[in-house]
């Protein structure tokens, strides 16, 4: 999986890493601003009230 | 003996390259695992809770802007000392709509966040803007009984976190666009999630009359459970009109924002 994603890449090592790089934070940025926020609100209970 | 033929070579490469995938995806879920843990406990609290502030400000400054006279023309009393007025009651607002704002010095120096109507989870309590929750069914802030308000102890910006860190007499102010609510907080409670009777106009008691204004905040506890709730009570101080200036103790987060 991961192998297979070097080797797509183009490029040598230094700019392999810059994209790979650029393509976790877009990972992470779109988890918790989207993703994350959504898993939590629909899976978790979390209760500050009293009913 | 067996030489390796093509065709095991090939069955044993596409053995290898299953179990390699399958140890990819769950060293990735377990990553993602962690990396969830660390957004719902430690930076979505930061990043919400100064978003919800953020959203705080920006209603403060919208209250700022129509500027009473300057003070030294009426017989304002001394900013900040509570006037003899009767505090307004505000009106019930739409659900779901922020209609007041919460300042506790004790929970930071920077420390303001906005009310909202109805204690929903997704729409009030969760939301990146406001964070904190009137009760239905408690009293409507100003009038005589019990303002009782719900929020998060932990995670999504954590509105009442330091709830537990509440000292006899700390402040608590409630501005609305007419002036501020002042509270002196008086005891902490811990209850079962049942006990609603301390949302009563006079909490944990049945009276016709209630005769005080009682400001509650009901959060859970103990930290990251919700197995019971830290309730804190707050009695009512007094009532300072726009025209005579914010409360001392808020005044530079007040003009802070402006």
């Amino acid at each position: 999986m991961y192998a297979a994603l070097w080797r797509f890449l183009p490029g040598g090592l230094i700019l392999k890493l810059i994209q790979l790089t650029i393509i976790v934070v877009i990972v992470v940025l779109v988890l918790f601003e989207w993703v994350f926020p959504w898993i939590a609100q629909t899976f978790l209970s979390e209760q500050s009230t009293v009913e | 003996m067996s030489y390796p033929t093509r065709r095991s070579i090939r069955k044993r490469s596409k053995l290898m390259r299953f179990t390699g995938v399958t140890g990819e995806i769950l060293i990735t879920a377990g990553a993602l695992m962690g990396l969830f843990l660390g957004w719902h406990l430690v930076w979505n609290d930061a990043i919400q809770g100064e978003r919800q502030n953020q959203s705080a400000m920006g209603l403060a400054e919208q209250w700022e802007a129509p500027k009473a006279a300057p003070s030294d023309e009426n017989q304002v009393p001394k900013a900040n000392r509570p006037s003899n007025e009767e505090p307004p009651v505000t009106a019930l607002p739409a659900q779901g709509q922020a209609f007041a704002l919460l300042y506790v010095p004790r929970f930071g120096d920077d420390y303001v966040r906005s009310i909202a109507e109805g204690v929903d989870l997704e729409t009030v309590l969760n939301s990146r803007t406001l964070g904190i929750g009137r009760y239905l069914e408690s009293d409507q802030l100003g009038e005589v009984g019990n303002f009782a308000l719900a929020g998060h102890r932990t995670t999504w910006g954590a509105t009442f976190g330091e709830i537990g860190e509440l000292r006899i007499g700390d402040r608590i102010y409630v501005e609305v666009p007419e002036g501020w609510h002042s509270y002196q907080f008086r005891n902490l409670e811990y209850v079962w999630a049942t006990e609603v009777d301390v949302l009563n106009s006079f909490p944990k008691m049945k009276v016709e009359e209630p005769g005080t204004r009682v400001i509650t905040l009901t959060s859970c506890h103990p930290r990251f459970s919700e197995a019971e709730r830290i309730i804190a009570y707050g009695l009512y101080e007094g009532w300072f009109p726009r025209a005579g200036g914010p409360p001392s103790e808020i005044a530079e987060l007040v003009k802070g924002d402006t």
